[in-house]
């Protein structure tokens, strides 16, 4: 129950806009009802005595002279009902029936279909759709959302030499990013960039190389470097250090092997998923790991001596665990040789301060190389070793037990200090590189959602270490950024704590308002202890105000409570949409409350799914759901309500106008089967085809540029600005239908046969008018058409020809005044049609001449691109697509696009550097 | 994501999956500059010519609009014209004149135009019988004609308030002292006639009752070829109106003196209303000049926004 949230009803932000709306058209429906019933017994007391023709001397009461006020009443009433078109009920009908047609496509969506899991993105519900296309902040989970929670063995340097030639992804990308860039820079300065171009090529990393040896590839195990692998390693110069290395990777460690029956492998129950690697990367390199005991591990040793295989125990004399205090873990083991060993692996700092002065031999090379992996967003390790005398250690080790078997409060300080006095002195042997294994296509993803213009919390349960290295493989970190850690010290008192935090975060905000570097980036990492202070009512705005100015935030080690609090802190203190994303059950608090829930459906049962609003099988997918789904979903509801508003004000406003002609009677101009199929059949169908099928670009022109998603979040299309101006278009529909109809014939004869117009004429003229106008406006806000809407649009219009003509047709008694209409009265007046058209343009004139001047002198982002695509500039002038392209990237300070940039720049930097150093010794040769 | 990209080719020739897929081939007009130049224009010579081409007929349409509600109250009763037009005993002949300003053409159409007088009222609208007017004697359906439904238990034919207020102004036209002959058959619809006023439904008990409304209608003619009625029940949209009385189907030549002898019978002066008689030739329709004005207007605006839009183009080019 503790980490239980309640089920929240989730309402998008634009439903939520439309309630407004629906008040205000209320009381306009509320004013226009008084007014008009003001005025209907305003003429009921003085006007009505007169009119004889209406017999006011036998009046039942609605109509009685004498009680003007009863009148006034009893026609509020009917005037709420006449007027009742202004608030478009059908509107809640027609949403419903696209959110669910829109949810529809996302559940068809091939390229959100896993096709190894069979599993297909899946809208759990549909009144969230437009909701995708606003989101701001998205928090994830990392394990199995981010991450597979999986290593691989990547690369190591042994003895200052580094081994494993297979770039990550990160150097991969920034390699060819780099050769593009100088390729264009070339074409200006061809000599210069020759030679840059070498250099680079020395700083960057060997690149891989994939696909010419295909192996297959090995669990946990991505290492490549024909040196290391089949035994090659003894040819190498130190022979020695790399056998070293490798029985620290077998011995140094707490798994337990089991042997696979099939295969005749082992497998490794590790307690981390690093120790697996290391395994696993030992066996590779001929250490194979087979048994353990209580006080033995056995080591299975292939190319050492003659080739044979020779199996090794090491007695395990004494095992210092690892702990995130601690930061290492230390094995004392005895050899066959009798040697005793003390093999330590852990954070690289922590060792570098425990290694003895004829330990640093490999120091700087090591530590360049750990630079380069930490960039490369590899987790590091450093591993040394120390030679024991048999006496040094028996003394040690009789403290050691003392320690032990003592009791009391201080047993693990005083462990922790006896470890200490062994854990130094240390030889530097070198450093592993293991890839925490990302989810297929997440970097790239969260690189795309970053130049989209979103924001990533992730929200892990796991260690801060582990959070920080999958910070640096999904590019949320990067060196260069500055980290601001808010952490806790343990046992101090409340207040002391609250205090030390409040400094830590007050210094984080300064240090981010000082900041001048443009391209400085900030990160927040903070783990769980200290945010449950965090979150505390008093600081947690502070809080917020520091994580809103960072690029990007880590919560580690946080509860689902917490997880569901921080969710809660940035949707209420932002204001802005959330997205929480997670696969577990320790997830649900935090997709329940956040605006939209993803689940993911992967390994870990269903919980989140079935809390979530939506599901899809893989973080990547996520992109998609986002920048086209959300992105059209947005505009298609935003644009749809909007034309809905115009639309109900346009034909509302007509009945108010000719109400106010019959002296505010509540007499209505149109027939009553018209008003009825207004909203059912003439105006709905395009009104709903915009709502499914419209499509500003295309989408893959949506992920090209991503830019196009912000739209949504600054909520661009159903803005007031927006809305007001809908309704200001629909008023004046509404005026020029009306005003011209009348102007024309409210006296004249619109025949050749000198008929003049009655009711039921001018209604059926009229009503034709906004059948016409309605329909042609919708057709002018879409830009997208397939036959469908074509069909949909035109039918429309036709369809009010074809009803008036058969309602025509019907015998009088059920058509009244409708009877042959259309043939008889109204289809060979010219004027009719003349009129039609006249109005028809009347109504659209301001909308197209307020459109082509925004297209043309203040276009908005997809108006260009519409524009660049129709004019298939796209194929002609591919660098102005490309350069398009840049600049619809969204100034982002995470990713790995933004990371690359980061990367380019220091190495220009360097560049610089080198060339300048490079020119001063040419110009002053030694002689 | 290639094996899925694979799989949305495979199936890219299947209608279906594209429209699941969302790719429908489409066409997406965007509004370039040269288009909206082109489609301003386009408006602008559509609606300018048209319109030119409506305002010179309507300018061509003769039209003579007489009121006489006042000019045919005798100078003593001007102070209290409702006494005046509610005392049977006074006689309302009355004429007046006019010339014609211009040769009109055969048919020309004579109307009579109220203002001021709600026939759009809703509990007017509402006060008439379809299925009466059509079968005649029948007890049931007439509620819906009160206040004016039976005299002495027996329904009035027709009933309501409509054909109970039927205007009953006469005009006789008099040219070079020969009758004009107005000829006042086929002014109503032709569906009216024919569907919805019966040919065997005679008005015998109409305006029998003790408050009088508007006109009487010849007991032994049936409705359907009561015209006059017919046309006053086609209620107005408005509360001014016009409604066809007869054609005169000669030709008048310009500075013909036509004089109209009229029977001002109908109450307008309670509520202050209007009446004017219209003659009026035709071309499309009556005299319109709005019509034609409207279409010059838009398609004006349409070119100057063509242009303005031109200008700015030129100047600010992107």
């Amino acid at each position: 129950m503790q980490n239980s949230t309640k089920s929240p009803s989730k309402r998008s932000r634009i439903e939520k806009k439309m309630d407004y709306i629906i008040y205000v058209l209320f009381s306009l429906l509320l004013v226009i009802s008084l007014i008009s019933s003001l005025g209907f017994a305003l003429k009921t007391k003085f006007h009505m005595p007169n009119w004889w023709y209406m017999r006011p001397d036998d009046t039942e009461q609605f109509y009685n002279p004498k009680e003007p006020f009863i009148s006034g009443l009893s026609h509020l009433v009917t005037a709420l009902i006449l007027y009742g078109y202004l608030i478009p009920i059908s509107l809640y009908v027609s949403i419903e029936v696209v959110k669910v047609l829109q949810a529809s496509f996302i559940n068809q969506d091939l390229q959100m279909y896993d096709d190894d899991t069979g599993i297909p993105a899946q809208a759990r519900t549909s009144n969230l759709n437009e909701e995708l296309g606003q989101v701001d902040t998205i928090l994830s989970d990392k394990t199995g959302t981010l991450t597979c929670n999986q290593m691989d063995f990547l690369k190591c340097s042994i003895a200052g030499t580094a081994y494993g030639v297979r770039a990550s992804e990160v150097e991969r990308a920034a390699a060819q990013q780099m050769a593009n860039d100088l390729e264009q820079d070339g074409r200006q300065s061809s000599v210069s960039s020759k030679r840059s171009k070498q250099d680079i090529e020395l700083e960057t990393v060997v690149t891989s190389k994939d696909g010419k040896d295909n192996k297959p590839p090995i669990k946990f195990f991505s290492f490549e470097d024909d040196r290391m692998t089949e035994g090659n390693w003894r040819k190498e110069p130190n022979v020695d250090m790399i056998i070293l290395f490798c029985r620290i990777l077998a011995v140094c460690h707490t798994a337990i092997p089991e042997l696979n029956e099939e295969t005749g492998t082992y497998t490794y129950e590790a307690e981390s998923p690093d120790e697996g690697a290391f395994l696993v990367a030992a066996r590779e390199f001929g250490f194979e790991f087979f048994k353990r005991t209580q006080t033995s591990v056995f080591v299975r040793e292939r190319y050492i001596g003659s080739g044979q295989t020779t199996e090794r125990e090491y007695k395990i004399l004494n095992l210092l665990e690892f702990t995130s205090k601690r930061k290492r873990m230390t094995v004392i083991v005895r050899d066959e040789e009798g040697q005793i060993i003390l093999m330590c692996k852990g954070a690289d700092s922590i060792i570098f301060d425990r290694l003895a002065k004829k330990g640093k031999t490999y120091l700087e090379d090591t530590t360049k190389h750990l630079n380069i992996y930490g960039e490369a967003g590899l987790r590091t390790l450093a591993l040394a070793y120390r030679k024991l005398e048999e006496s040094e250690y028996s003394a040690w080790n009789n403290e050691f037990q003392k320690a032990k078997t003592s009791i009391g409060a201080d047993r693990d300080t005083n462990l922790e200090k006896v470890a200490e006095m062994m854990e130094k002195e240390l030889t530097l042997v070198g450093a592993t590189a293991v890839e925490d294994k990302l989810q297929k296509g997440v970097p790239q993803c969260i690189d795309k959602l970053a130049q989209a213009g979103l924001k990533l919390w992730v929200l892990t349960g796991d260690k801060m270490e582990t959070a920080i290295n999958i910070g640096f493989a999904c590019s949320l970190l990067r060196e260069g950024m500055k980290q601001i850690c808010i952490t806790t010290l343990d046992s101090e008192s409340k207040e002391a704590i609250k205090e030390n935090i409040l400094t830590q975060v007050n210094n984080g905000s300064q240090m981010i308002k000082l900041e001048k570097d443009p391209y400085a980036a900030f990160a927040l990492i903070i783990d769980g202890k200290t945010l449950a202070y965090a979150l505390e009512e008093d600081m947690k705005l502070l809080f917020l105000g520091l994580a809103v100015d960072c690029a990007s935030v880590i919560c580690c080690r946080v509860s689902p409570k917490q997880k569901a609090l921080v969710t809660r802190l940035v949707k209420e203190g932002t204001g802005k949409v959330t997205l929480g994303i997670g696969d577990g059950a320790n997830d649900v608090g935090m997709i329940q409350e956040a605006d939209i829930g993803v689940g993911i459906s992967g390994v870990e049962g269903m919980q989140a799914v079935m809390a979530s609003d939506f599901s899809v099988s893989q973080f990547r997918f996520l992109e998609r759901l986002l920048v086209v789904h959300g992105h059209w979903c947005y505009k298609r509801i935003a644009q749809m309500v909007c034309y809905f508003f115009y639309k109900n004000i346009a034909f509302g406003l007509t009945l108010f106008y000719f109400e106010a002609f019959t002296g505010f009677s509540g007499q209505s101009v149109y027939d009553d089967w018209y008003m009825i199929l207004f909203n059912v059949v003439l105006t709905s169908l395009p009104v709903i085809s915009l709502g499914v099928f419209e499509q500003d670009v295309s989408s893959d022109v949506c992920l090209e540029f991503p830019t196009l998603y912000q739209q949504g979040p600054r909520n661009l299309f159903f803005d007031w600005y927006r809305i007001l101006g809908w309704m200001g278009n629909g008023l004046y529909s509404s005026l020029v239908i009306f005003s011209l109809n009348i102007v024309i014939f409210y006296d004249q004869a619109y025949r050749v046969e000198g008929q003049t117009t009655d009711m039921s004429i001018l209604g059926t003229i009229m009503f034709t008018c906004i059948i016409c106008a309605l329909n042609f406006q919708v057709s002018l806000i879409m830009t997208h058409y397939t036959w469908m809407q074509h069909v949909l649009i035109w039918f429309s219009i036709v369809a009010w020809f074809i009803f008036l003509f058969i309602y025509g047709m019907l015998p009088p008694k059920i058509s009244h005044s409708a009877y042959q209409i259309l043939t008889e009265a109204l289809a060979s007046a010219p004027v009719y049609w003349i009129t039609t058209l006249l109005v028809t343009i009347a109504c659209t004139l301001p909308y197209l001449a307020h459109m082509s001047l925004q297209r043309c002198f203040n276009p908005m982002d997809h108006h260009v691109i519409q524009e660049i695509k129709y004019l298939k500039k796209d194929v002609s002038d591919q660098v102005m697509w490309r350069r398009e392209k840049t600049k619809a990237r969204e100034k982002t300070k995470i990713g790995f696009t933004a990371r690359v940039d980061a990367l380019i720049r220091s190495l220009r930097g360097k560049l610089n550097k080198k060339t300048h150093s490079i020119e001063s010794n040419k110009s002053y040769p030694p002689s | 994501m290639t094996d899925t990209d694979r799989g949305t080719q495979r199936d890219r020739h299947s209608a279906f999956s594209l429209f699941t897929q969302q790719s429908l081939p489409a066409c997406k007009p965007v509004l370039t500059p040269e288009w909206v130049i082109m489609t301003f224009l386009f408006i602008g010579f559509i609606f300018i010519p048209v319109g030119l081409v409506t305002l010179r007929a309507s300018h061509s349409v003769v039209e003579i609009v007489e009121r006489y509600d006042i000019g045919c109250v005798p100078e003593p009763f001007r102070i209290d014209k409702v006494s005046y037009i509610q005392d049977d005993s006074i006689p309302k002949n009355c004429s007046l004149s006019f010339k014609v300003p211009k040769y009109m053409k055969a048919p020309i159409y004579i109307y009579y135009q109220l203002d001021n007088y709600y026939q759009n009222h809703r509990r007017y609208v509402k006060s008439r019988s379809d299925k009466q007017l059509l079968h005649g004697q029948n007890e049931h359906g007439i509620s819906s004609c009160q206040p004016v439904e039976v005299n002495n238990d027996r329904p009035i034919i027709p009933c309501g308030l409509i054909a109970w207020s039927l205007f009953n102004d006469t005009f006789t036209f008099i040219r070079n002292r020969a009758e004009l002959k107005v000829n006042r058959k086929n002014i109503a619809w032709k569906s009216d006639r024919g569907h919805k006023f019966g040919k065997n439904v005679y008005p015998f008990n109409f305006q029998n009752g003790t408050l009088i409304g508007g006109g009487k209608l010849n007991p032994t003619i049936p409705l359907s070829d009561q015209e006059d009625l017919i046309v006053w029940m086609r209620t107005s949209a408005l509360p001014s109106f016009r409604k066809l009385y007869g054609r005169i189907e000669k030709d008048l030549d310009v500075d013909d003196v036509v004089v109209v002898h009229l029977m001002n019978n109908y109450n307008t002066y309670s509520f202050g209303g209007k009446k004017k008689l219209v003659v009026g030739a035709n071309w499309l329709g009556g005299k319109n000049d709005f019509l034609g004005l409207a279409y010059v207007f838009i398609g004006s605006s349409s070119v100057t926004i063509a242009v303005v839009f031109t200008l700015l183009h030129l100047l600010s080019p992107r």
